[in-house]
């Protein structure tokens, strides 16, 4: 059926595409028949509390929903409340510490029961639960109590003044589980709910008819849906499974699916599938940035495990003129072209987005290799000996540049190693399988969080719009070492005083302008001390079959965060 | 021959014991965390509650214990308890796998119909195209049909699937769009469309991993076949007035089925075991790419279970080896 | 690739040797009596098998274009050229270039010393494993249910695992005692010949078990012919036809599997081209540049079906009873 419908709507929508918004925009629920969705990265289970993973959180986004979501444009929107909370409306208080949400009356379970404030109470309780292992546990952190003084308000309170409040509840990552579903699944009782866990029942637009971990979901419309309009579609279809490549050509070349997630793919490569004429590519750009990080401590093997990632400083890296040469040899735009096309742009920052915290102080979008050449020149690196290295006080700029296996990085790898080659370092490459590089096993010597390198390449990014605890990642006392067992996030292992100074300033701070503003100079006081050299401000792209309206890609919540307003055109 | 399976099956038990053990002390070995697939923005602490709440603050040993327990007690009698609606295993603790909190053996039987409906059938083609060919081969050695078959065979083993596969897709569905890139699992079988529907969605896949067991056993077979068509007996035979087919067909092949047999049976496991690279190509989501799903994220129960199961299998396979051994050439004695 | 022949290989092993290096001096230690006219017998049969001599000869050309092709062709396979990306076929760069502009026959030339040293060796230790382990468990019925019961642990071992155990535990002391490249080449190999033994043991062993009760083996035995002797004399050049095809399929494995190996990121490093990798980064612009993954997949047939047709020729060279006729 698919290859054949999807070739019709694709021709009706080329004949009629005038007309083709007149229709198919209203009208009841499940007049579209299905909707076929594929992730490249099969969902492994529905509970989005069990499983920190994108594609189980955005699987689970058609069933269970939060207070409030992100649209595309990162403006938070109320979803199953009326308002957002704000001081202007009384609904944040005065001093930080408690917020109010107000529950939309009328909202139904899918099996029929009221929506009410004990779920949202429950949904706190079970994801801070101290033997469940809530993989969304840093969002409910800073929250030190929940209370329901009616069935259809939502206090919760802060441990302490939250300047931005909109973590717990908001976002598809913490959604509202049913309470009564649930009930007897606290803790490590969690592992005995694989009926709940894999059909939750939820408030979203769909409910689940059939899951098949790591496989595939069968979905259909929620009868008790708050909008009897919606969605368009009466059953999904949610395949997972097989690589990008795959899931871009059922898209746009064989029709036979309607929406693919994620599509990291060499640009040329989309513009082939593109050619195919069935469906085409959506960008979205997030806070994502594709980096190199340069390590603070010693990675000399000769120290051994434990002070290879203590001793400070590097035996170069810290010289200003070193990591400024490193940054202006690369030939950024030059990498957007090559490894992402439309779905990157040039960055010079830790902080790309929003737009508002994007510090536009900073520039290096031309290349510039004899500048780099003359600044370590003149730094007193120099080739002295004639072997193509530069070396000063008898160290040579001899460097370890590591990075998870992918076409792309490995690619990057090799353009960029000839660069800081030509202006007279030694580069040695090495790519980690992702499992073990990402992998937090503190028995392996590969994993990024050691950094037995000198240079390390990946992508990083922060989740809502807020970067106060992104920027408080790089704090001296987040420093991953053999005494936490590795445990942190500052991967350079950088650490400077005023950082760490005006990071306690921005906890403080609840104005929005003067957040924006020291948000920008942290960002700045970063890279200029040679924290990280940023590559790539990284965009999300996904294709749709032309046949599909309604899609805003949203790279700040779920990417199907409105696939209840999705429909067929035409047809 | 007898008491030769029952002490085989016997000895199985110690064996099957120290694989476990194996693979079990194989993959605490293996560098990789279960958290590795947890996006970077979920802090170091959330990680390490999670890795508490999977049991992983527990000693090895301990876990190992647990598994074998839950493995030969809790699982048998869950199945027990599907069979016949009893409830002894209720509130034991199953296999649980990492990925998804779930019991593993749900996971799996999710997983076998696709796998045996792919990966079966193009082993039961590949066979019946194979010894054929292979014999014809070997009979007729260097002629037009030997020298065509050893350049399809040979060409067809040497290309991966990962290029093969993505080769045919791009071929049938993409230009010629005869049959579908991705394979449905939740398709019902329940007429003569469905059926229909069904074959094509094998086609694909099915194909390509024909091609390369073909390739593999044809050429075992022909070697086989050439090593026996000169041989006394079967000089003997035909002097004594024997037919040409009865020659070839009944006692050449019977003697070259030996190494071709061992082939075919080790090669039965790993039809369990699914096809890793052609399921992830057409997303059949079969044990295989159950099995690597599991290993890239190291739910290091599913990937226990599940090679321990093929363990099993092979241990049982080469046993039925062995007897058929015994039963081609009468010559072979195990005792 | 000769060094590998050591007066223990079993003749399985040595044989195959003989093929890749095209050579037809040397042999077994027990066949040295008489080595001169028996081999001469066997080069006179092979030289009239028209596919194994076209066989060789393209294995041949295939050697000696990737061993002295660096000096010919001079162009860096490494050296990036943004402006030429994705270019086609022409005179400066006959199989075209990459999508970073690398010349694509400079990294084929590059990539097959890598893949064929890894497949020969890796296929070479793995039959030789595996003839050892078949034999000695076939012939020797004390050792039978040791070492089968090792193929079956070998069998169900996982792969992937296994391999990453053997890089976490073996890389660094290689790469520290022989270099970069000759240390992951060693443990590459040894990884695929460690983990492709087994279905060439079970094999061996199946055809050993039938042979060891052949009349001219009990004959052997009854005139006081010591096991080794028998082995080496009279059952390995009875089993040498399964022995050959395991090893042109061996090949084949081993070049695909280092690819594997070197895609998840456990093989050489990343700008160490492969045929394998080569093929495998080909894969997404099968249509935008059929060639990219063209040439490499062609390559790679190539080598497994010359190797094939010589096996072939060497099988029938190497039988008495097909010898003169």
């Amino acid at each position: 059926m698919n290859t054949k419908s999807a070739l019709l709507c694709a021709a009706a929508s080329f004949v009629l595409a005038p007309m083709a918004y007149a229709d198919g925009h209203e009208g009841e629920r499940g007049r579209d028949g299905q909707l076929n969705i594929i992730y490249w990265q099969a969902p492994s289970t529905l509970n989005p509390f069990l499983s920190g993973g994108t594609k189980d959180i955005e699987a689970a986004s058609l069933i269970v929903e939060p207070l409030a979501r992100f649209d595309e444009t990162g403006q938070i929107q109320p979803w199953l409340v009326d308002e957002i909370p704000t001081i202007e409306n009384g609904g944040f208080s005065e001093d930080l510490t408690q917020i109010t949400w107000k529950i939309t009356p009328g909202i139904l379970w899918s099996d029929g029961t009221p929506f009410t404030s004990a779920d949202v109470k429950f949904t706190y309780e079970y994801c801070t639960h101290p033997e469940g292992g809530c993989a969304q546990g840093a969002k409910f952190e800073p929250v030190a109590s929940v209370e329901t003084p009616d069935e259809l308000t939502v206090v919760v309170n802060f441990k302490e003044p939250t300047p931005y409040p909109y973590t717990a509840f908001v976002g598809g990552e913490s959604p509202i589980l049913q309470a009564a579903q649930f009930a007897d699944c606290l803790g490590a009782a969690a592992s005995t709910c694989t009926d709940q866990n894999f059909g939750p029942i939820g408030t979203g637009p769909f409910v689940v008819d059939e899951f098949r971990t790591n496989d595939v979901i069968s979905l259909s419309a929620n009868p008790n849906f708050r909008d009897a309009s919606k969605p368009a579609f009466q059953t999904v279809n949610f395949k997972g499974g097989g690589d990008a490549d795959a899931a871009g050509r059922a898209v746009m070349q064989t029709g036979e699916f309607d929406y693919a997630w994620n599509l990291q793919l060499a640009p040329d490569v989309i513009a082939a599938m593109e050619a195919g004429g069935l469906g085409k590519p959506v960008v979205g750009f997030g806070p994502l940035v594709e980096r190199i990080e340069l390590n603070h401590t010693n990675p000399d093997p000769a120290l051994g495990p434990d002070e290879r990632s203590v001793v400070r400083p590097h035996p170069f890296l810290q010289d200003p003129a070193v990591y400024r040469a490193l940054s202006m040899a690369i030939d950024r735009p030059l990498l957007v072209e090559i490894g992402y096309g439309q779905a990157g742009r040039v960055t010079c920052n830790l902080v790309p987005a929003p737009e508002a915290f994007n510090s536009t102080s900073m520039s290096c979008d031309t290349q510039d290799i004899e500048g780099a050449k003359a600044m370590l020149e003149e730094a007193g690196w120099v080739d002295s000996n004639g072997d193509g290295v530069r070396e000063k006080d008898g160290v040579e700029l001899r460097m370890l540049y590591q990075t998870s296996t992918n076409a792309v990085r490995q690619d990057f790898q090799a353009l960029i190693k000839e660069w800081w080659e030509e202006i007279g370092f030694a580069v040695e490459l090495r790519n980690i399988d992702a499992s073990v590089f990402f992998g937090g096993d503190a028995g392996s010597p590969d994993t990024f969080q050691k950094f037995y390198a000198d240079v390390e390449m990946y992508a990083n990014t922060f989740n809502g719009t807020d970067p106060q605890s992104y920027l408080a990642s790089q704090l001296c006392n987040r420093i991953p070492n053999p005494d936490n067992q590795w445990q942190g996030e500052n991967i350079p292992r950088f650490c400077m005083q005023e950082y760490d100074d005006l990071l306690a300033e921005l906890s403080r701070t609840g104005d929005l302008a003067e957040r924006q503003r020291i948000a920008k100079e942290l960002n700045d006081m970063y890279i200029m001390n040679g924290g990280q050299i940023p590559l790539v401000h990284r965009g999300r792209l996904s294709a749709h079959a032309n046949s599909l309206g309604g899609i805003k890609l949203n790279v700040w919540d779920s990417e199907l965060w409105n696939i209840a307003d999705w429909y067929r055109i035409g047809e | 021959m007898l008491t030769f399976t029952i002490r085989r099956l016997f000895f199985a038990i110690p064996t099957l014991l120290f694989i476990a053990l194996v693979i079990f002390m194989l993959l605490e070995l293996a560098p990789g965390d279960p958290m590795a697939n947890v996006p970077l923005t979920v802090p170091p602490e959330v990680k390490e509650q999670m890795r508490q709440a999977l049991g992983l603050g527990e000693p090895a040993p301990i876990r190992f214990w647990k598994w074998i327990v839950q493995f030969f007690w809790i699982e048998p009698l869950n199945i027990f308890d599907a069979l016949f609606g009893t409830s002894f295993a209720e509130g034991k603790l199953r296999i649980i796998s990492w990925q998804n909190r779930a019991p593993v053996f749900i996971a799996i039987a999710e997983r076998i119909p696709q796998t045996l409906w792919v990966v079966g059938t193009a082993y039961i083609v590949a066979i019946l195209i194979a010894i054929p060919v292979g014999i014809y081969s070997a009979y007729r050695q260097y002629s037009v049909f030997d020298q065509a078959g050893t350049f399809v065979t040979m060409v067809g083993f040497s290309v991966p699937p990962f290029f093969s596969g993505v080769l045919v897709i791009i071929i049938f569905a993409v230009q010629l769009k005869w049959f579908p890139s991705i394979y449905d699992t939740t398709h019902v079988v329940d007429g003569w469309d469905a059926f229909v529907f069904q074959i094509r969605q094998m086609f694909l896949p099915v194909m390509v991993l024909a091609l390369q067991i073909t390739s593999q056993l044809s050429r075992f077979m022909r070697a086989s076949m050439l090593d026996n068509l000169d041989q006394d007996y079967v000089r003997t035979a035909r002097a004594k007035g024997l037919q040409e087919r009865a020659v070839v067909l009944v006692h050449v092949l019977r003697n070259s089925m030996i190494p071709v047999v061992t082939v075919i049976a080790l090669g039965v496991p790993q039809v369990f075991g699914g096809a890793i690279i052609t399921e992830q190509v057409f997303k059949v989501n079969g044990i295989g790419q159950l099995l690597i799903t599991a290993i890239q994220a190291n739910d290091l129960p599913m990937v226990q279970t599940v090679t321990f199961i093929i363990a099993v299998l092979i241990v049982l396979f080469n046993l039925i080896a062995d007897i058929l051994y015994g039963i081609l050439d009468p010559r072979i004695r195990y005792d | 690739m000769t060094d590998a022949r050591d007066p223990d290989t079993p003749v399985g092993a040595d044989m195959a040797t003989v093929a890749a290096s095209g050579a037809v001096a040397g042999g077994g230690p027990v066949l040295r009596t008489r080595a001169r006219s028996q081999w001469w017998d066997v080069w006179d049969q092979f030289r009239s098998h028209k596919g194994a001599m076209a066989g060789a000869i393209i294995f041949l050309l295939i050697v000696l274009v990737v061993l002295i092709g660096p000096y010919v062709w001079d162009v860096d396979p490494t050296k990036t050229n943004i402006r030429a990306r994705n270019a086609p076929m022409s005179l400066t760069a006959p199989f075209g270039t990459d999508q970073l502009g690398r010349d694509i026959f400079a990294r084929m030339i590059e990539g097959g010393r890598v893949s064929l040293a890894v497949g020969m060796t890796a296929m070479l230790l793995s039959l030789f494993l595996g003839t050892l382990v078949g034999v000695l468990a076939g012939y020797f019925r004390r050792l039978d249910g040791v070492l089968m019961r090792l193929t079956d642990l070998f069998l169900a071992l996982p792969l992937l695992p296994l391999l990453l155990v053997m890089v976490l535990l073996f890389r660094e002391p290689l790469t520290a005692a022989f270099g970069i490249e000759m240390g992951i080449f060693i443990l590459i190999v040894s990884a695929i010949g460690i983990t492709s033994w087994m279905q060439t043991a079970r094999i061996v062993r199946g055809d050993v078990l039938a042979l060891k009760e052949r009349e001219f083996v009990l004959a052997a035995r009854a005139t006081g012919t010591p096991p080794r002797r028998i082995v080496t004399r009279h059952i390995l050049p009875n089993i040498m036809s399964p022995i050959m095809v395991s090893a042109t399929l061996g090949i084949a494995t081993a070049i695909i599997t280092e690819s594997a190996l070197s895609f998840l990121g456990l093989g050489f490093p990343p700008d160490f081209p492969t045929w394998g990798r080569l093929l495998n980064d080909g894969v997404p612009y099968l249509e935008l540049y059929p060639g990219r993954a063209f040439w490499p997949g062609m390559a790679i047939s190539l080598v497994v079906l010359s190797i094939n047709y010589v096996g072939d020729g060497l099988r029938d060279a190497l039988d008495p009873r097909i010898r003169g006729r």
